[in-house]
């Protein structure tokens, strides 16, 4: 199979540099065309297909499958249970690393959750496959399924979300409390969310000897080899991912889950390539979802409004076998200044499938809370909400009193409210109406979210013909990476853009790292930016030791490489093609190389966070309770723009993505069984396009000349943040209600009108 | 997915044959519902037949007195855009124009609107019990996630609701079933087709197995409310989504007082829920607030919580008067943006496009 690539796009007239141009996606003219292939649009010749057999109990055994009437059935080649399961190299039942969980690959014939594989049915057609697995009518010796707070068990984990702590400290708490003249203290619960990526998770597996090729969508590439090799007993550059297009992952494609690693077993026990999609019911269960979330937070609110302590915990639900608990308390380290925090998590062990990774995991839920309980504090106060929040402005890292690398919020505010419309907002709820009676409220939320980096790596070469290929194994979730890391690329090259050909998600390539975190374009970005200055570097020596080119002796001196040319960087009127100097060199091509590279002084000594604000109007049906959001204003700092057009759409659908936390979003499960009611598109409810009808972003300019060479920090999660606060709390301005269990719904809002 | 035989008869009489043949027989028209229930092993007909081709059921005809004859075939969107429709009940269209999305309007017809089933999340799950499914099951929503089910006419033996939009206001405006089957041609009040689930949930309609509905007729007399008629659904979500509770108000006035009142709600039993004493009280009355709350009030008699959904019960009442108080402002000259929305005033995408 050729290596997947996108193309370059039509010359787009730019005005100085390569990155921070609006460009379109490269890759999506194959989209709208059908022509990007996705993982399971790969059929190779003798493909079977696997369906899993799944769970309806949430916890107990399987006692029997009906195995011979799956077989007898036409066209089913092999059906897989705990009794015939091939060994793996790896026990599922230990951890594997940063982001390898324990996981259910039919190690046994025990149930942990609904939707739990139990058999892995092997067919000719999907069709036959899927009947197989239907036929094997699965009987259980169920127990009673944990599904709640009530009878959940809780417990102190070791670790929360991806090994962050359980609890932190900062200054005193008490004395902090006790230096309060006011303190609020009030619970809130986040539900069980599905990332719901379009693209349910699959895989093609074709193995040939102790080689195995997967296609399957994947936000770490080649981290992922590791696991996949481990649990087959092979080395890693044995596996071959190809991922080049995601259809969403959100966190869900970054995690070792069992239906895949049954696909592969399968492919290697029957010697033939094996295809699994799951079902999009499927999906909920095995591939993680964001923890429920139950909260309190207890502010301490002292002189001129400012907080004298600030106490989040959390209970985090997680299954029962593994701990991913949804770090939600710790969002309140680093958002308002305040002289004593306190953040603690507990875990709730329930009988579901493990939490995983979710779009700001943690941040998004705890930011939830965190903003509808400052926005209770200044009510308590009268002390308007924005006014508050910037009484509370943390000038340095809160508990840490690092300096910020870049903090630019408070210009986020300003631009926020500005365009908002905020001034004159009325302190009371329940003030405003529209021209038809519609209950109107104001709310804003503050939007946080940190700059971490992955290990990255790129190759970048520079062709006689005066094009450039560059590679990493990066990955594009629909983000944009085709596009901002080739931008990236192009300007470290001094080449247009459509002069650079670009591959992207093959475990083949340099390591790209994890398209997780907010983190990849700087990731990524920065190693692509290194690998192109290196080959810069060797193209520029090559022209610098030749007596015959206008550079000779530049050495000292450095040149600039832009257009396809270098220049003195003296003098500008002397510079050569990168044709010429390759070509009077006799060289085909020069390599550069180049991996991602963080100050880790710099990392230590700054707090670094991109930050936003955003401003909420929602309109209430006083009499029915209806609630709607009708403007989103967001106003977001995250340094270094790369493409302007590709960022605002992170932003959008952050936003979206809050709306959808704060009004509609909830998986439904069964209080007895555990069994999710809602597990389709139809009744997961998101929104649609009527309910989203004006969404503006705006694009903060930031210099960051620490967090990273480039000044580049993460936009692809903040934007839930903040937004779902900043709706429930316009929720809350226009009706008097205050919801603290999202999502808010009409029955929430119906005593709205009364009175 | 069970097996089944697919037969696609070239005629109305060779349709109802090959119905009545095979007991657990399915007509098949769009199969919006049907299709998805099969795939999921909530429905598994031993035959389906399919009618998309068979002629003559896919036309919208005036009739000779002002009313209308729709064909079981014709799609909701073009009925939802048919002029006569549109002017004469106006309701109708605004509740077709509320319901799914457009993909699905485009597709789903008339006749499969009236009998698409609950969408009870316990009747889909094959794995829960459910009297309608499998009778003598039990009811695994009563005790279970039931805060959008039933709060009028429910049993101790199923809680589900009707879903559909269309047939809040047919049911208010006196429409017509007309069937064919094995013994003949029949009609119905639309009123009588769908049956409360008492001790039987599983007789889910007042058809007899063969029987197939071939057009839904709207009397003349029901246009006497067209001037001020609303279809109004109060959901979670603007598009794509199904009542939490909904009322379909129809007003005709003469000399400042009620001639005619038509009312219906929907979402809050298994059967689109005509309120005939609430609209006695309104006809003769003139309209007031204070005679759409007691017609509102009137209209959710009996009503009882069949689990955490009491808020349903003061949704309705208040939605009705809502809807009376709108339908007495008038009709809406074009189609609202947000069709049945009490939003509709908002600015927002032309979700009836």
């Amino acid at each position: 199979m050729p290596l997947e690539t996108a193309s370059p796009v039509a010359p787009y007239r730019r005005h100085g540099s390569n990155a921070g141009q609006p460009l379109t996606r490269r890759d999506g003219v194959l989209k709208v065309t059908g022509r990007a292939t996705y993982a399971a649009d790969n059929h190779p010749e003798g493909m079977l297909y696997a369906v899993p057999a799944v769970s309806s109990i949430a916890r107990g055994r399987v006692v029997s499958l009906d195995v011979a009437a799956a077989k007898a059935h036409p066209g089913v080649v092999e059906v897989i249970t705990p009794a015939n399961r091939p060994p793996l190299a790896h026990d599922p039942d230990r951890k594997l690393g940063m982001f390898g969980f324990r996981i259910e690959v039919l190690q046994d014939d025990t149930v942990r959750y609904v939707n739990q594989p139990v058999a892995l049915v092997i067919a000719e057609t999907l069709e036959a496959a899927t009947q197989g697995a239907a036929l094997l009518d699965p009987r259980y010796e169920a127990q009673p399924a944990r599904t709640g707070l009530e009878d959940g068990e809780r417990y102190a984990p070791a670790a929360i979300g991806v090994g962050g702590p359980p609890r932190t400290a900062h200054g005193d708490l008490d004395a902090g409390l006790a230096a309060a003249d006011r303190i609020i203290e009030e619970c809130y619960e986040t539900p069980a969310q599905f990332h719901n990526a379009m693209e349910p998770h699959a895989v093609v597996a074709q193995w040939d000897g102790d080689h195995v090729t997967l296609d399957m969508p994947n936000q770490a590439v080649v981290m992922s080899c590791a696991g996949y090799a481990a649990f087959f007993g092979i080395p890693a550059e044995n596996v071959v991912i190809r991922s080049p297009f995601l259809g969403g992952g959100f966190g869900s494609k970054a995690i070792l889950n069992g239906p895949q690693i049954l696909a592969i077993l399968a492919a290697r026990m029957l010697r033939r390539p094996v295809q699994l999609a799951l079902t999009r019911a499927q999906m909920y269960g095995p591939v993680g979802h964001r923890g429920a979330t139950w909260q309190m937070l207890r502010l301490g609110v002292g002189a001129q409004g400012r907080l004298t302590a600030l106490h989040h915990r959390s209970i985090s639900a997680t299954s029962s076998f593994e701990d991913f608990l949804e770090p939600a308390a710790n969002a309140s380290l680093y958002v308002y200044q305040s002289p004593a925090i306190l953040t603690e998590t507990e875990g709730l062990r329930l009988d579901t499938g493990t939490p995983g990774p979710m779009r700001a995991p943690g941040e998004a839920s705890g930011s939830a809370a965190l903003e509808v309980a400052i926005d209770e504090a200044a009510q308590a106060l009268g002390m308007d909400p924005l006014e508050f929040r910037l009484a509370n402005y943390a000038e340095t890292e809160p508990g840490t009193g690092r300096p910020y690398s870049s903090k630019a919020l408070r210009e986020c505010y300003a631009e926020g409210a500005r365009r908002f419309g905020w001034a004159g907002r009325p302190l009371e709820p329940r003030r405003m109406r529209d021209e038809n009676g519609l209950l109107v409220g104001w709310g804003v939320g503050t939007a946080l979210f940190p700059c971490p980096h992955f290990p990255a790596e790129a190759r970048a070469t520079l062709r006689a013909d005066g094009t450039a290929l560059v590679e990493t194994a990066g990955a594009d979730m629909g983000q944009g990476a085709w596009t901002a890391l080739a931008q990236i690329a192009a300007e470290a090259l001094g080449l247009d853009p459509d002069k650079v050909e670009f591959h992207l998600g093959v475990s083949t390539l340099p390591d790209g790292g994890v398209a997780g975190g907010s983190g990849h374009t700087a990731s990524a970005g920065l190693a692509l930016h290194n690998a192109g200055e290196d080959a810069v570097a060797r193209l520029a020596e090559l022209a610098s030791r030749d007596p015959a080119s206008p550079l000779f002796g530049a050495g000292n001196i450095g040149v600039v490489a832009r257009e396809g040319r270098l220049h003195r960087r003296d003098d500008e009127t002397r510079s050569e093609s990168y044709v010429e100097i390759l070509a009077r060199a006799g060289a085909a091509e020069v390599v550069g190389t180049g991996r991602m590279a963080r100050d880790e002084e710099a990392a230590r000594t700054w707090a670094m966070y991109a930050h936003g604000a955003v401003f909420a109007e929602v309109k209430v049906d006083p009499d029915l309770g209806q609630a709607r959001v009708s403007r989103l204003v967001g106003a977001f700092a995250a340094g270094r723009i790369v493409n302007p057009r590709l960022v605002a759409s992170q932003y959008y659908g952050g936003m979206i993505w809050g709306l959808s936390f704060a009004l509609q979003e909830a998986a439904v499960a069964d209080r007895r069984t555990g069994r999710i009611m809602n597990a389709d598109l139809a009744e997961y409810r998101v929104p649609v396009n009527a309910d989203v009808p004006s969404l503006e972003a705006i694009l903060v300019p930031e210099e960051d000349a620490y967090v990273n060479p480039l000044g580049i920090k993460g936009v692809g999660e903040i934007a839930v943040t903040g937004t779902v606060g900043a709706i429930a709390n316009a929720v809350w301005h226009a009706t008097g209600a205050r919801v603290r269990r999202f999502p808010v719904r009409v029955e929430d809002l119906m005593g709205a009108g009364v009175g | 997915m069970n097996r089944f035989e697919y037969i696609r008869p070239a005629s109305l009489a060779e349709a109802l044959a090959a119905a009545s043949a095979q007991p657990g027989s399915a007509f098949l028209a769009a199969g919006t519902n049907l299709l998805d229930l099969m795939k999921g092993g909530a429905a598994r007909p031993e035959r389906l037949v399919d009618i998309t081709r068979l002629p003559g059921l896919d036309r919208i005809d005036g009739l000779a007195d002002g009313g209308v004859r729709i064909g079981a075939l014709v799609r909701n969107s073009d009925l939802a855009w048919d002029t006569r429709i549109q002017q004469g009940f106006p309701a109708v269209a605004e509740a077709l124009l509320s319901g799914a999305s457009a993909q699905l309007r485009n597709a789903a017809t008339v006749g499969g609107n009236l009998l698409q089933r609950t969408r009870c999340p316990y009747f889909y799950d094959v794995a829960s019990g459910c009297n309608r499914r499998v009778p003598g099951s039990g009811c695994d929503a009563i005790g279970g996630e039931n805060r959008l089910h039933a709060v009028l006419g429910w049993s101790e033996r199923c809680i589900a609701t009707h879903p559909s939009d269309l047939c809040v206001p047919l049911v208010a405006l006196d429409a017509v079933v007309e069937v064919e089957g094995p013994q003949g041609a029949r009609e119905m009040p639309l009123e009588d087709l769908h049956l409360l689930p008492g001790a039987t949930p599983e007789r889910e309609t007042a058809l007899a197995p063969g029987e197939l509905i071939v057009a839904v007729r709207l009397p003349a007399r029901a246009a006497a409310v067209s001037r001020h008629s609303r279809y109004l659904k109060v959901r979670e979500r603007t598009s794509f989504a199904f009542a939490v509770v909904s009322a379909a108000a129809g007003l005709e006035l003469e000399g400042g007082l009620i001639r005619t009142a038509r009312l219906a709600l929907g979402g809050v039993a298994a059967r689109p829920w005509r309120t005939r004493e609430a609209e006695a009280a309104l006809e003769g009355a003139p309209p007031s607030a204070e005679a759409f709350a007691r017609a509102a009030d009137l209209a959710i008699a009996g009503a009882r919580p069949s689990g955490e959904n009491a808020f349903k019960i003061e949704l309705a009442r208040r939605l009705v008067a809502r809807a009376l108080a709108q339908a007495l402002e008038g009709t809406p000259k074009v189609m609202p943006a947000l069709p049945g929305s009490p939003f509709a005033s908002t600015s927002g995408a032309i979700h009836a496009a």
